[in-house]
């Protein structure tokens, strides 16, 4: 059972190029069905992201090009001529594919190392599959233990638990110090793009109180509106720094918009409770030394950059780890999938040794007239015992041993001593 | 130190630090099932070990400032891993077990003495006895967790997370967690105070007889109920409640050792 891949990604092509190649679900469940009556793949899966377009599937019949094959559809169904996917597309195999599969479950593929959004991408994508039956065996084993994989390397690893990116960070940050932020309360000042950021991840993070303060009070509304908040009026700046635990800054203004005075004041006020800024304006637009209030912690927009950076390293230094984990389950999988292949050149052993049996008994049996039907019967019985003792007992052990199917590795030799599925010569 | 329960007791108790440490550094399910098991073995071999002394001794096992060590030891332990499955947080555990290891080690490792009894039994008594330690042992939770607090602290306002600090448990949550855990110490304080001068009537035809540690032991819990207050309070939320906590502990740590040792009347072991 061969496995094969063809794809592009985010490395290999243009984003011009990958939205010319996406696949939707309706139309991932037609380029099954045709791949199927045309008799290229018996089994497919089309897994497609914004940053990839892959094929996985199981070819209908052994042949030296099934890849190419699947390439040239590839071209035809999205009516592209098979030259521009030139360089583009890459083409795996058996546990080359596995591998690739299961790097893109652990987000070691993704443009952003260990990003957790492709784990249900996969899954999305083998439900859709599953669900349209255009999966078999070898793809619900392999997709299922690519699910595993991903599982694995995000509870095993710290590949995906620290922020990458500046306004992920801040909001780490503050659980650093708040916990959970479902009951906490968040003031942003500025209703910019970097504020917008912090805002979705506080949301995603179940932050329920959230205010907007800003110049523009239409920006303001618009932010607040999106998300849930509440619009407070400019000139209450200072009055509704007692109010937050946290407060995100990002304003254009060539001078702090929060003094130490102000803060010291709305400490005060708030009984000390402790309060994390993160201004992401430049020029600063809290006053540095506003950091030496008791209870208060400053992040500026250098602070969280060194932080991200620490972070992308971190990342990259648990790689090996989720490395193992992945050869651990591609080992698994080959071993599952040997197994497979055993039983099913057994079976046709069997198949073909009963079928050798019956005509070996015919011909011979013909001209011993001599023998009486229960001879015959009994002489027919013990010919299927010594075959039955001949094939399963290998049978069994090759089932059980993994490594007596490494020592065989080429099961096809098996096939052809026997002429196991093909025509004598 | 040859009891084969106190030897593997030490053997499970240290491999459960190493692989705590292990799992902060680099966290990994293995590494955090097995450090959680193995403190559950060595709970486990700690009390049979605790239960052979104390079936030589009838009585539990107290008879002397190191019976007295070796159940602080325990029940340390066995508090952490209370307070471990609640918060589903195995960070703090580096930080707890050396205080265990050493207790037990400092409980276990002279010579082995001549068990005597001790000079009061009954149900009172353990009770009074087991709950001041289990007061302690809170105390002592809540002080470790204070450390972690102003370490975690000092390294957000430093903008030094590093890889540890992003392990730890939130400010936050330190901060109930060292709450809950003195108000633990409190209520088990009181407790077993009230069952000490319930003892100290039976004995004595009185309830207070101004014995150092009594007084002491009172002074401890007004401070840690002065804790419990002033922790919520503006002026001393935060860091400083924190460095009152571990300014606490060092009284329990006085009460003791000095007040145990060489200045109480009816609490003395030796």
């Amino acid at each position: 059972m061969e496995i094969v891949l063809i794809g592009l990604n985010h490395r290999t092509a243009t984003v011009e190029l990958r939205e010319r190649v996406a696949f939707s679900a309706e139309r991932a469940c037609e380029a099954a069905d045709l791949l199927r009556s045309q008799g290229i793949l018996e089994e497919t899966l089309v897994l497609s992201t914004c940053n990839r377009s892959e094929l996985y599937g199981v070819p209908c019949e052994l042949s030296a090009d099934s890849a190419g094959a699947v390439e040239l559809f590839f071209a035809s169904f999205h009516q592209l001529p098979p030259a521009e996917l030139n360089g583009s597309l890459y083409r795996h195999r058996d546990s080359h594919a596995v591998r690739h599969l299961f790097r893109v479950a652990a987000g070691l593929d993704s443009m952003l190392l260990g990003e957790a959004e492709i784990l249900g991408q996969v899954r999305e994508a083998y439900r859709i599959a599953l669900d349209h039956g255009a999966t078999g065996p070898v793809l619900n084993r392999m997709f299922q233990g690519a699910l595993e994989v991903g599982k694995r390397v995000r509870t095993e690893t710290e590949i995906g638990t620290r922020p990458v990116s500046v306004a992920f960070a801040g909001v780490k940050l503050s659980e650093q110090i708040f916990g959970q932020m479902t009951n906490h309360r968040a003031l942003i000042v500025g209703a910019g793009a970097t504020s917008e950021q912090v805002v979705r991840h506080l949301c995603d993070r179940g932050i329920k109180q959230l205010r907007v303060l800003n110049r523009t009070a239409e920006h303001a509304v618009d932010l607040a509106v999106r998300f849930g908040g509440e619009v407070i009026p400019w000139e209450n700046l200072p009055a509704a720094l007692e109010w937050p635990d946290l407060i995100v800054t990002s304003v254009s203004s060539a001078e702090p918009i929060l003094t130490r005075a102000m803060l010291e004041r709305a400490m005060a006020a708030r009984g000390n409770r402790a309060l994390l800024l993160i201004d992401l304006g430049v020029p600063r637009n809290v006053a540095a030394d506003a950091a030496d209030l008791y209870n208060t912690y400053l992040y500026n927009i250098d602070d969280l950059t060194e932080i991200v950076e620490q972070n992308k390293k971190a990342r990259e230094a648990e790689i090996p780890r989720a490395e193992t984990i992945i050869e651990e389950q591609i080992e698994k999988f080959m071993h599952w999938q040997a197994g497979v292949a055993t039983g099913a050149v057994i079976e046709d052993l069997r198949k073909k040794l009963t079928a050798e049996r019956e005509t070996f008994l015919h011909e011979r049996l013909a001209s011993m007239s001599h023998l009486s039907e229960r001879d015959r019967t009994e002489v027919a019985a013990m010919l299927e015992e010594f075959l039955d003792r001949v094939v399963l007992d290998p049978a069994e052990r090759l089932r059980g041993i993994p490594e007596l199917r490494r020592k065989l590795q080429d099961l096809e030799a098996l096939r052809d001593l026997f002429h196991l599925g093909r025509e004598k010569p | 130190m040859t009891n084969p329960y106190v030897l593997a007791t030490l053997l499970f108790y240290v491999a459960s630090l190493g692989l705590y440490i292990w799992n902060l550094r680099e966290p990994s399910r293995t590494a955090g099932i097995g450090a959680t098991a193995c403190l559950m073995g060595g709970l486990v071999l700690h009390y049979l070990a605790l239960l052979q002394r104390s079936r030589l001794i009838h009585a539990v096992p107290y008879d002397d400032l190191f019976g007295s060590l070796s159940l602080f030891a325990w029940l340390l332990a066995a508090t952490y891993l209370g307070l471990e499955a609640i918060h589903r947080r195995r960070s703090v555990g580096p930080f707890v077990l050396p205080i265990v290891l050493i207790l037990f080690l400092l409980a276990h490792v002279s010579a082995a003495r001549p068990i005597k009894a001790p000079p009061a039994q009954g149900p009172i008594f353990a009770f009074h006895v087991t709950l001041n330690i289990l007061a302690y042992s809170a105390f002592a939770i809540s002080f470790v967790l204070s450390v972690i607090y102003l370490l975690q602290n000092r390294r957000l306002r430093g903008h030094k997370l590093g890889i540890v600090g992003w392990r730890l448990p939130p400010l936050d949550v330190l901060e109930r967690m060292t709450r809950s855990s003195v108000l633990i110490g409190c209520v088990s304080m009181a407790a077993g105070m009230t069952a000490g001068f319930i003892w100290a009537h039976r004995l004595q035809g009185r309830y207070w007889n101004g014995d150092p540690k009594v007084i002491v032991t009172v002074l401890i819990l007004a401070i840690y109920i002065g804790y419990t207050l002033l922790a919520r309070t503006a002026a001393w939320r935060g860091a400083r409640a924190s460095a009152l906590c571990i300014f606490n502990f060092m009284f329990v740590i006085f009460s003791y050792s000095i007040v145990n040792r060489y200045l109480s009347h009816f609490h003395r072991y030796f």
